[in-house]
């Protein structure tokens, strides 16, 4: 059998739900909005599938869930996703989603954005979201940079990457995501690449399985900008040097997994911990003060 | 020297040329190559600047206000959301008095998302106390960005300018701008030098709270300081004329002396506005165009002596005031007070749809035809 033809019956063994040959992810797409916007081995779409696999595996119904996203290229993921989905303003993901939350407790609200969304413009929501431990999952997709606007330095640039704002080299220091998100309360913390699909699919199911403010980082390539420009070759090329750089240390301390611009990249699940979260702690506080006088909010 | 700019490019070689001594700002569509040359030509060393790139448009503004407090120069630009993100911050700026210039690419608001152009973002900034250009071509962004400086930081105005060019349009076209040598740049742009300044030789305490026996003067001053930016705006673009050769106004007439239909407009389409002016010469209508740049201080008497002796006026506006009617449509009727012309508000262009010289054409019609007290929609698909 020719490649051609092994890559044909692949194509013909993935059928919808239906029985129709077609897309695989059909059933979770908005179809019509395809093609999408991200360039060739990009890895936001690797975290599309991921999260539509870690769904599937939970079993929750679809119209339990919502997403919600920033602006950005991860941004557009919510209009891509055939769930009640919310593109809301940069940097304003987390409260939209913190709004959704207290509306309908009931509902399983994702945050799935870019770093420059969440930890830029909408750094200060991330600490007080996660400080709160508001019940929300967040997945980051990680690029390093602004890559919707033509590749600006964010606030995720490694030091000495080369963006359009930073032409000899970023020399600021850039946040460390799974420390920021440890240190300010999240419950689960966890990061993976798009090399690493099963592993990122379990961690998504566990941040959505666990009470409170859970939180993925997956980094990803940016072949256009940030692998273009600092050198790293394609998406593919990217995916290969997580390969061989990635180094999985379950548990590992976050003040280590800082991640420089050629450095070793330490992934794993670093953070599972208990804590009432913000509506639990809300009504046992106000139950506990009140007395029968208080009725506890369920939405 | 003579360069192919984009008008991005045309903002950043103004700022770059006016010396700016901090840069702060924010990437935004389609305002962000605008920050990347601007980065670059300070990384190069080109011009003696901090540039940073700060983590939101909030803080792009409240870092150009901290500098320029501090007595630098500083420039900042965005663009709709941005912008609006900016608003607390807008109104800080022209109240405490620093001649700020800003770039804002005219975009639409979301949702529905749009990037495209629209004079919603900074028409919404009509009452912060900035002063408002709007601009038609490229050399104007690169001229209008040097003598915003000048006006904005003259002793008798002290307020902050910004320069509006429409998205894509502007922003990402190219046009030949002919940009002007750092010596004669210098010699009409001295050294920004405040009387006012965060200094530790003597300490002064700013922004602080104010009682109502004088926050009622500090806004009669602003406001007497825009009734003087009418006077100084015209001797500035003078002095750039006779230095430069390059002339404005606070409004552009084309064509206007003898017309009997005259169109008022601003931004990109007062350039096809021209354009359909001439066409409907050659047909024989006597149609002119007034482009308006000033928005803030809003030339009345000029727009009111300019239109008195027309026929008809229609006015376009690439924005909607919700409820009532574009703002330039506003503006004009105010000015036209106690004139019996009557006037004629168009909508068009919204989120950058293309609004053609047919379209234009077409407004004259209806003038002839409509009831005045209608606002008039230009190709909305019903």
């Amino acid at each position: 059998m020719s490649v051609t033809d092994e890559l044909k019956a692949a194509v013909q063994a993935q059928t919808n739900k239906s029985g129709d040959a077609g897309h695989p992810m059909e059933d979770f797409l908005r179809m019509d909005r395809i093609p999408h916007i991200w360039c060739p081995t990009c890895g936001i779409g690797v975290v599309v599938n991921c999260f539509a696999r870690a769904l599937e595996k939970i079993g929750i119904p679809l119209d339990d869930v919502a997403v919600v996203s920033g602006i950005g290229c991860t941004g557009r993921v919510a209009g891509y996703v055939k769930i009640d989905s919310f593109h809301t303003t940069h940097g304003r993901a987390i409260p939209f989603a913190t709004g959704l939350k207290l509306g309908n407790p009931k509902l399983k609200v994702v945050v799935i954005s870019g770093d420059g969304d969440l930890v830029s413009i909408g750094g200060n929501h991330f600490v007080h979201a996660a400080r709160r431990n508001v019940d929300i999952t967040v997945i980051c997709v990680n690029n390093f940079n602004y890559a919707m606007t033509g590749g600006q330095m964010a606030a995720t640039s490694p030091t000495d990457s080369i963006l359009t704002t930073s032409p000899y080299g970023n020399f600021e220091t850039p946040f460390n995501l799974p420390f920021l998100a440890e240190s300010v309360g999240a419950t689960y913390v966890a990061r993976w690449t798009a090399l690493h699909i099963h592993r990122q699919t379990e961690a998504m199911i566990d941040a959505l399985t666990k009470p409170g403010f859970t939180f993925v980082e997956i980094l990803a390539p940016c072949p256009t900008i940030f692998e273009r420009r600092n050198k790293f070759g394609d998406g593919l090329d990217r995916l290969n040097y997580y390969y061989e750089h990635s180094e999985i240390k379950h548990g590992e301390p976050t003040a280590n997994v800082d991640v420089g611009l050629r450095t070793k990249i330490i992934v794993g699940k670093f953070v599972d911990k208990d804590r009432p979260t913000w509506l639990d702690s809300m009504n046992s506080h106000l139950k506990r003060k009140l007395g029968d006088r208080f009725t506890p909010y369920e939405g | 020297m003579k360069r192919v700019l984009t008008g991005n490019y045309a903002a950043a070689y103004g700022a770059t040329a006016a010396k700016v001594n901090v840069v702060a700002a924010y990437p935004i569509t389609p305002q962000t190559t605008i920050v990347e040359i601007l980065s670059e030509i300070v990384a190069n060393g080109e011009l003696n600047a901090e540039f940073i790139k700060v983590e939101s448009e909030h803080s792009a503004l409240a870092a150009c206000i901290g500098a320029q407090s501090a007595g630098a120069r500083t420039y900042t630009a965005t663009s709709s959301q941005g912008l609006a993100l900016m608003h607390e911050l807008i109104h800080w700026t022209a109240r405490a008095r620093l001649p700020i210039v800003m770039t804002n690419v005219n975009r639409a608001l979301g949702p529905g998302w749009s990037i495209w152009a629209d004079a919603t973002d900074s028409v919404s900034q009509r009452d912060t106390g900035w002063m408002q250009v709007y601009c038609e071509n490229n050399q104007e962004v690169y001229d209008t960005t040097l003598m915003a400086y000048k006006i904005s930081e003259h002793a008798d105005i002290l307020l902050p300018t910004l320069v509006n060019l429409d998205a894509f349009f502007l922003s990402h076209t190219s046009q030949v701008v002919d940009m002007i040598d750092q010596d004669r740049v210098d010699a009409f742009l001295p050294t920004y030098a405040p009387e006012y300044k965060l200094d530790i030789d003597n300490p002064r305490s700013f922004g602080s709270l104010t009682s109502p026996d004088h926050y009622y003067e500090f806004s009669y001053k602003m406001h007497k300081a825009h009734e003087a930016a009418k006077q100084i705006i015209p001797e500035v673009h003078a002095q750039f004329a006779k230095e430069f050769g390059r002339e404005y106004g606070m409004t552009e007439s084309y064509r206007c002396d003898d017309a009997e239909y005259l169109l008022v407009t601003y931004g990109t389409i007062a350039g096809t506005t021209m354009d359909a002016v001439d066409r409907m010469r050659d047909k024989g209508i006597k149609a002119g165009a007034l482009k308006i740049r000033y928005f803030r201080p809003f030339p009345s008497e000029e727009v009111r002596s300019i239109l008195k002796n027309a026929i008809k006026v229609g006015v376009i506006d690439r924005m909607i005031s919700f409820g009532h009617e574009g703002a330039f449509f506003t503006e004009t009727k105010a000015a036209m007070y106690g004139e019996t012309v009557p006037l004629y508000g168009f909508i068009a262009g919204l989120g950058g749809r293309d609004v053609s010289i047919k379209d234009i054409e077409s407004m004259v019609d209806k003038m002839q035809a409509e009831d005045p007290s209608n606002l008039i929609w230009i190709g909305v698909k019903e």
